[in-house]
């Protein structure tokens, strides 16, 4: 139950929570001159949607204070004689002071805000137009009503297959050890091939379903659409469930208790993995040796695969190098476990 | 107090004897913070980027080396074709399209206006907005250079923005992530060992021996809490350690309240850990609980997006999530400089949580089998 539980819950609560667009920013303003102009465009900035006006500041002290007990985004300052200047010089100048501690917020508002000035100045000029303009047409492909949820679909269930499969076999296998149970498998008649796949197998089906269950919850509650083989895409996830599975395996053939099987999982993959594998950021802006580090995450290349063919709609024709690494992946591992494994107890 | 000692001693010996654990504890955070702390950058470097010129013009070649010049942009290809290009957004070679097309020095001068077409892979939605707010940046410079030209004299805007980024003026996310990534690795540890602990003792047998001893509840879960709780605060010392040496992260506020707030933070997750543990009979039903917390606890707790951006919903239920207490906290202390009065709430929220967690702790521990 909890199985089945836990990534409905958790895609859920990602569709809805995590999102990477700002709403409802919190921001202060301190107007100067409090005239028609400065007026308007506060009306203009507030009414977008994105900003929430918290207070009105009256001096330039209070500022530190309303940044520093932290909740304030951003604070607009408009000059004294705000519209006298813009009608006298032909300019006037606005302030605008971000807390950049948060500086991909401060960033996204600042977009925001430029903007927003921009529309206002092009309603202002609607007489003295721009002579030339050049106009850029924009299209967003894949996801043209820019949802974060098509990053977090596949993302979420790289990181659930992985959990469930790397985790759950090594810390099953690191139990068995640990509990003296081993023994009895090791001596019974089965050879240890037998034993790996009775131990890995109910994962395999557990994970397998899990995944469909997230596609149709992805599908049906948040329409994020399999553009490409449906057939094509459970076959790269049972790909992908078998190098989590072997790398289950080999994990449980270097450690000796469930304790520390679960630290290695915890640690040296699921961090690893939610940020070295571009499901949150882009591998793209990374420095180099974490790029290249990049490239022994076994997710990096789901990632790939499975966006491609859910979003893109590309085959294998064009995924075979991430194929061809994947399969990699798993030989090597299971090589290496196989390597590993003792019949014998020390 | 001798009693909590003795449990101290034992449970000490315990972390020290175990081998593989041992570096795990201390080195892995190390590493982690090192590399994660810049993987986690929204910052566009390199907008990977194809270049359609179907005009091939003068206007179109110096727009292009506009693109050229910003450290923003890489040129991956250049194509003839639309096509062609899509075809590479969709092989994942490239970010970005700009397509500019035939007539686009003639319409510039001749209509006055003219087109061109920004195509970008927009899957990570984040990253295809700020690739577009540069591109119209970039595409409204050119525009007011040609005016200029044209008219001879500077053309100014009527409003004027200037832009100041306080607290992190070069927008460095470094200085962002790092003080957050500590807190998940410190988090993480203390959860980790907590969880496990008494549950352990369960699998294997020795929770009996505990039993029949006359260590009353309250010692034997201060004995379990206080190993972890050193081990988690001299780890975050470390951290810090490494955060000014490595990434020079400055730490404006003040170093005590830091400790003095984590001091408490640590209790809470240790509880929690605690909790889960006496609840479980097995080692991996108590992993499993801990993981689904933790999981959502890090992904709501505003290390990578931003809390106020989530429906309200969301933001109730962080209302029980003490990781963002504590990243709130220590990214306001570190890298604004506030003061006590300033985190009071958040620090108010934590002590609250600390004395249910544990009374709920000692109250949750049975000594009956």
């Amino acid at each position: 139950m909890i199985m089945f539980g836990i990534p409905v819950v958790q895609l859920l609560l990602f569709g809805y929570a995590l999102t990477n667009d700002i709403k409802n920013a919190p921001i202060s303003i301190l107007d100067h001159s409090k005239d028609e102009m400065s007026r308007q465009l506060t009306q203009k900035i507030l009414s977008s949607g994105y900003f929430v006006l918290v207070e009105n500041l009256e001096d330039d002290k209070s500022i530190e204070l309303s940044f520093k007990s932290g909740n304030i985004k951003q604070v607009i300052i408009f000059e004294q004689d705000f519209a006298a200047k813009i009608k006298r010089d032909g300019s006037a100048s606005i302030q605008v002071l971000s807390d950049a501690s948060d500086p991909n917020t401060a960033r996204i508002l600042t977009n925001y805000i430029t903007g927003i000035v921009g529309n206002f100045q092009n309603e202002l000029m609607r007489d003295t137009k721009l002579p030339i303009e050049i106009i850029p047409e924009i299209k967003m492909m894949y996801n043209d009503e820019m949802k974060s949820v098509f990053m977090f679909v596949p993302g979420v269930i790289t990181i659930l297959l992985l959990l469930i499969s790397a985790m759950m076999t090594s810390i099953s296998i690191a139990r068995e050890k640990e509990m003296g149970t081993m023994e009895v498998l090791l001596v019974s008649p089965l050879r240890p091939i037998q034993i790996i796949l009775g131990k890995v197998l109910p994962y395999v089906l557990l994970a397998f379903s899990l995944a469909i269950v997230i596609l149709v919850l992805g599908y049906f509650v948040f329409d994020v659409p399999v553009r490409g083989s449906l057939v094509l895409l459970l076959f790269y996830s049972i790909v992908y469930i078998v190098l989590s599975l072997s790398l289950g395996i080999f994990i449980s053939s270097i450690v000796d208790s469930q304790q520390s099987a679960m630290l290695i999982s915890m640690i040296a993959l699921l961090l690893p993995t939610i940020m070295l594998s571009g499901f949150i950021f882009p591998i793209e802006n990374m420095p180099w040796p974490l790029q290249w580090f990049s490239n022994i995450i076994p997710a990096k290349w789901f990632i790939i695969v499975i966006r491609g063919v859910m979003l893109k709609a590309i085959g294998i024709g064009i995924l075979w190098k991430e194929t061809l690494i994947l399969f990699l992946m798993i030989a090597f591992f299971i090589g290496l476990s196989v390597k590993k494994f003792k019949i014998r107890l020390e | 107090m001798r009693t909590i000692l003795f449990i101290l001693r034992k449970e000490f010996l315990q972390i020290f004897r175990n081998k593989t654990m041992l570096p795990m504890i201390f080195l892995l955070p190390v590493i982690q913070l090192l590399i994660l702390a810049n993987a986690a950058t929204f910052e566009m470097k390199n907008i990977r980027t194809c270049i359609v010129d179907m005009d091939n013009s003068t206007a179109s070649r110096e727009l292009i080396s506009k693109f050229k010049g910003s450290p923003f942009y890489t040129i991956v290809d250049y194509s003839f074709n639309y096509s062609d290009a899509e075809e590479s957004i969709r092989e994942g070679v490239s970010d970005l399209i700009i397509e500019i097309p035939t007539g686009f020095e003639r319409d510039l001068h001749i209509d006055k206006t003219a087109q061109l077409g920004l195509v970008a892979d927009a899957i990570n939605s984040t990253t295809a907005s700020l690739a577009y707010a540069y591109s119209s940046a970039i595409i409204k410079d050119y525009n007011l250079e040609i005016v200029t030209k044209v008219i001879g004299k500077e053309v100014k805007q009527p409003i004027d923005v200037r832009y100041s980024y306080w607290y992190n003026p070069e927008l460095d996310y470094i200085t962002y992530m790092v003080p957050g990534i500590l807190v998940l690795l410190v988090s993480m540890i203390g959860i980790f060992l907590s969880s496990m602990n008494v549950v352990r003792e369960k699998e294997i047998g020795t929770i009996e021996q505990l039993n029949v001893t006359p260590i009353k509840k309250y010692q034997f879960i201060a004995g379990k809490l206080l190993p972890f709780w050193i081990i988690a605060m001299f780890e975050l010392a470390f951290g810090l350690v490494i955060a000014k040496m490595f990434f020079s992260i400055p730490i404006v506020g003040s170093l005590g309240l830091i400790f003095g707030i984590a001091a408490i933070y640590m209790v809470v997750v240790l509880s929690l850990g605690l909790i889960v543990s006496t609840i479980s009979d097995t080692m991996q039903q108590s992993m499993f609980v801990s993981f689904f917390f933790m999981i959502i606890f890090i992904l709501m707790s505003g290390l990578f997006t931003a809390i106020e951006s989530m429906p309200l919903w969301a933001q109730k239920i962080n209302i029980i999530n003490p990781i963002a207490y504590f990243i709130k906290i220590i990214r306001m202390v570190m890298l604004k400089g506030s003061g006590f009065q300033d985190v009071l709430q958040p620090f108010l929220a934590l002590v609250v949580y600390s004395i249910v967690a544990l009374s709920f702790a000692v109250w949750r521990y049975r000594k009956v089998a």
